[in-house]
């Protein structure tokens, strides 16, 4: 049994320590806002924080994280109080067909954490993250707005 | 397109007070939508009003980013005339009703959804508000002609009362369906063209959105199929003990397509598969490779052989300054981010299949033929789509996760990996064109000669080809050209290649667009023209196409890039719509580095006018995408990719800025989807040609400029 904090809960689940902590959230622990897009961490979709990291759940055995604080999109924000990030996501209308965007916040909270003000060079740099409805644009335009960073062209 | 064939009828009994309007006569009962109303009611239905002043529409398209769960409410809303927070969504089964009057099945694709649904959901919301209104007049003993609407409620001024909606609907539900509801004029729209928001997003930022991979139904399991990797190969035998020692892994069951591995989970599936020892009958499709397919695709283009004559206008040998030039595209997949999936349930009383599809009546005839139910035992609960891209057009992963639930006896999600995805696509077909063209002594375009030789893309969505075998899809932006050339030829060649060739957003046109626009780039320059006044030469009669090339060169100042840029200009169309773009580029070594792209279509009308521009935006990525590095090769028959780091797609790094501006000239709205991937590739060549002076005679730039 390996032990899991997933979103402030315990989950004692019955998996080897190999399997990816993507699919213990998914299909074990039933979590399914976490996606599966390539199991290689190419493309993003399956971000979760590891206390306050951005991992690939894909490629992270779940035996690493046992015990450590694993966040979900689902516990981004809450209802009552969205994470800036989801708002402006809202607010720009960012997603399309959706599928990439809880590895995109996840992965753009994770960076806000460390640099508050991400330009858009900053996002280039740092966010891999595919998106094949091609939202990066928004993306950027979000990101600017919860942040208040400047847009650099 | 319209209501006509199938005059509304009203339904019998119906259920507590709420008021349902359908179309024609049932042939399929829909269990799903029946519980959901605790009623028998047949469900050939737009909407329910409910008591509770909640309005339900049924969307008959799939939802896989474009839109159409917030637009298609908005037409019916509009017409119902109620607050559109008043809405919610249902997306439809699987039933005759929800076909789609051009292509007779439940299907979404072309980019017609909002034109072809236009007006049969605009006739069903102005019929539902007139029947309000006939109740309203009825128990107030006044004229109808009296009562009017707003927000959700019946009106009557003269005598300063008015009745909500859902105080109505039992009343209603005894009215007589008018024969022709009055719709409203252009000018009275409170919500078509104004609501700019989408219902889904909130969903689609916490994770609350369930796409086809999140079904989870009770007592069900994850399967991983292998496919033998060569095209058309079939297995031989295989040997399953390891795979069935792998932790998880509860049978091991070969199905039409290959061997499946079922598990307890996704990744046990994906173990077992890893374990699996398969031999394979490959078939003659082995000795195929890319070169092999090039120089056939060549050898077909220059010598014309089993050329279908597509078009003939005007005289085959016109004296002028004559050009000509080969070119050559990749393959290409479409890689929607939700890999291919589908869960299904067998059971002697039906099936039921959740799934991503963009193709409810295709997956529902070739699931019942694979359970042995008759099709009305087959049951469609369609998801949110992770993209789509004309991907799920096809019902390969459908018929999958049907027959590994026949075999198992047991619910199954069937889940593909990145791998599968990419090696067994219906891919954007690989494509040669020859094409010539011949300038008069004024520089003007006169004739031109266009033989395009690409697989039938027609053949396997499941339409059949005319007798002439001309594939009008993978003839698209030639035979349907709107430049203007007295004399034009054009021929269409099937090489019938072995390489599954599909519908890939704005198929045809996503390459044979591209060969236009760089060629006509190409004509402009030999004759000493300004490319934009070249093109608008030769659409003289296409004033909707004038306009979009006049403000796109309006937006992007054409003629003055920015300091170390050069721009580029191409023109595209589909589903009625057209659309121009001009793009900054400059060159990061041999790779061409797009900075913004400027994009004006004319829509007819916008519906939604941010989703209108989403699309433009997404379209001209996912084109650029395309154009920048993507292509899918062929090695000993099989696909040389596997994932994404081998199959190269746009992230944010390489996005551009891009700047949208949407016209409204025609009286009705028009395709959005896939028209945007049309003219970037281009746009960004001749942009490219502009600095450097090199023509791309091949998609992906990597294959024409380099990797360096």
């Amino acid at each position: 049994m390996i032990s899991l904090q997933i979103n402030g809960e315990k989950h004692e689940v019955d998996v080897p320590p190999e399997m990816p902590l993507l699919w213990v959230i998914r299909d074990v622990v039933g979590l399914t806002g976490t996606k599966f897009g390539c199991g290689v961490a190419q493309c993003g979709a399956c971000t979760v924080h590891i206390g306050d990291n951005a991992v690939r759940s894909c490629v992270t055995p779940v035996g690493s994280v046992a015990g450590k604080p694993v966040t979900t999109i689902e516990a981004l924000g809450s209802p009552g109080q969205l994470h800036p990030l989801q708002q402006a996501w809202i607010d720009e209308e960012v997603p399309q067909c959706g599928y990439c965007q809880s590895g995109q916040l996840m992965a753009i909270s994770a960076l806000v954490k460390q640099n508050p003000h991400p330009t858009d060079a900053d996002l280039a740099e740092s966010i891999t993250n595919i998106c094949r409805c091609g939202t990066y644009d928004r993306i950027r335009k979000a990101v600017a707005r919860a942040t208040a960073g400047k847009q650099a062209s | 397109m319209t209501l006509n064939r199938t005059d509304f009828v009203r339904l019998g009994s119906l259920f507590t007070g709420s008021l349902v309007l359908g179309v024609g006569a049932s042939v399929c009962v829909n269990p799903s939508i029946a519980e959901a109303q605790a009623s028998d009611f047949k469900p050939n239905a737009w909407l329910i009003v409910h008591p509770d002043e909640k309005v339900t529409v049924f969307v008959a398209k799939s939802e896989m980013g474009q839109g159409v769960a917030t637009g298609m409410p908005t037409i019916v809303a509009d017409e119902l005339d109620v607050p559109f927070e008043n809405v919610r969504v249902q997306f439809a089964p699987a039933a005759a009703v929800y076909q789609d009057p051009d292509f007779h099945i439940q299907i979404t694709g072309g980019s017609t959804s909002t034109l072809s649904s236009w007006m049969p959901l605009r006739t069903a919301g102005a019929s539902a508000r007139a029947m309000l209104i006939a109740a309203a007049a009825k128990s107030w003993s006044v004229d109808p002609s009296t009562l009017t609407t707003k927000a959700g409620s019946v009106i009557d001024s003269a005598n300063n009362r008015s009745a909500t909606y859902g105080s109505l609907t039992a009343a209603a539900a005894s009215m007589p369906v008018p024969k022709k509801p009055k719709l409203k004029t252009r000018d009275q729209f409170t919500l078509i063209g104004k609501v700019n928001k989408r219902i889904d997003t909130p969903l689609k930022v916490n994770g609350a959105a369930k796409y086809g991979i999140d079904v989870r139904v009770p007592g069900m399991k994850f399967a991983s199929i292998l496919y033998p990797p060569v095209f058309g190969a079939k297995v031989r035998s295989f040997d399953a003990s390891k795979a069935k020692k792998v932790k998880g892994v509860i049978a091991v069951v070969e199905v039409p397509s290959g061997v499946a591995v079922v598990a307890t989970n996704s990744w046990a599936a994906f173990q077992g598969k890893a374990a699996l020892n398969v031999t394979y009958d490959n078939g003659p499709f082995a000795k195929a490779s890319t070169a092999s397919l090039k120089t056939q695709f060549l050898k077909l283009a220059s010598r014309g052989t089993g050329a279908i004559v597509a078009v003939e206008r005007g005289s085959k040998s016109v004296n002028g300054t004559s050009m000509e030039a080969t070119y050559f595209g990749q393959p290409t997949a479409h890689a929607t981010m939700e890999p291919q999936n589908a869960t299904a349930s067998v059971t002697p009383a039906g099936v039921d299949i959740w799934a991503p599809t963009q193709v409810q009546t295709l997956a529902q005839a070739s699931a019942a033929k694979i359970a042995g139910v008759p099709i009305d035992k087959v049951r469609i609960h369609t998801t949110y789509l992770g993209g789509g891209f004309g991907r799920r057009l096809y019902a390969d992963y459908t018929n999958d996760a049907v027959a590994v639930s026949k075999a198992i006896k047991a619910p199954v999600q069937v889940i593909w990996t990145r791998e599968d995805d990419i090696q067994h696509d219906w891919y954007k077909p690989m494509a040669a064109n020859s094409v010539s063209g011949v300038l008069d002594k004024h520089g003007n375009l006169v004739a031109m000669r266009h033989t395009v030789v690409m697989d039938s893309i027609l053949v396997p969505l499941g339409f059949p080809l005319p007798k002439s075998g001309l594939d009008a899809i993978s003839m698209d932006s030639v035979i349907n050209s709107p430049y203007e050339i007295p004399n034009f030829h054009a021929y269409y060649i099937n090489p019938k290649s072995g390489v599954p060739a599909g519908s890939l957003r704005a198929p045809g046109a996503n390459w044979n667009g591209f060969v236009m626009e760089t060629f006509l780039d190409e004509l402009a320059h030999k004759a000493g023209k300004n490319p934009l006044a070249f093109r608008l030469a030769l659409l003289k009669k296409n004033p909707r196409a004038i306009a979009v090339l006049e403000r796109v060169a309006k937006n992007a100042s054409w003629g003055s890039p920015p300091n170390g840029m050069k721009q580029g200009l191409a023109f595209g169309f589909w589903a009625d719509t057209p659309v121009a773009t001009i793009v900054e580029v400059s060159m990061n070594g041999s790779v061409p580095r797009v900075h913004r792209a400027f994009v004006v279509a004319d829509v007819g009308i916008a519906v939604n006018p941010t989703i209108v521009r989403q699309q433009l935006e997404g379209a001209t990525n996912y084109g650029l995408s395309m154009a920048l590095a993507s292509k899918i090769t062929i090695a000993n028959g099989a696909v040389q990719q596997h994932n994404f780091y081998d199959f190269l797609v746009l992230r944010i790094d390489q996005a551009p800025q891009i700047h949208v501006d949407v016209l409204e000239n025609a009286p009705s709205p028009t395709g959005i989807g896939e028209l945007g991937v049309v003219p970037i590739a281009p746009a960004v060549a001749n942009a490219v040609f502009a600095i450097n002076g090199k023509r791309a005679r091949t998609l992906p730039f990597t294959d024409a400029y380099g990797t360096g």
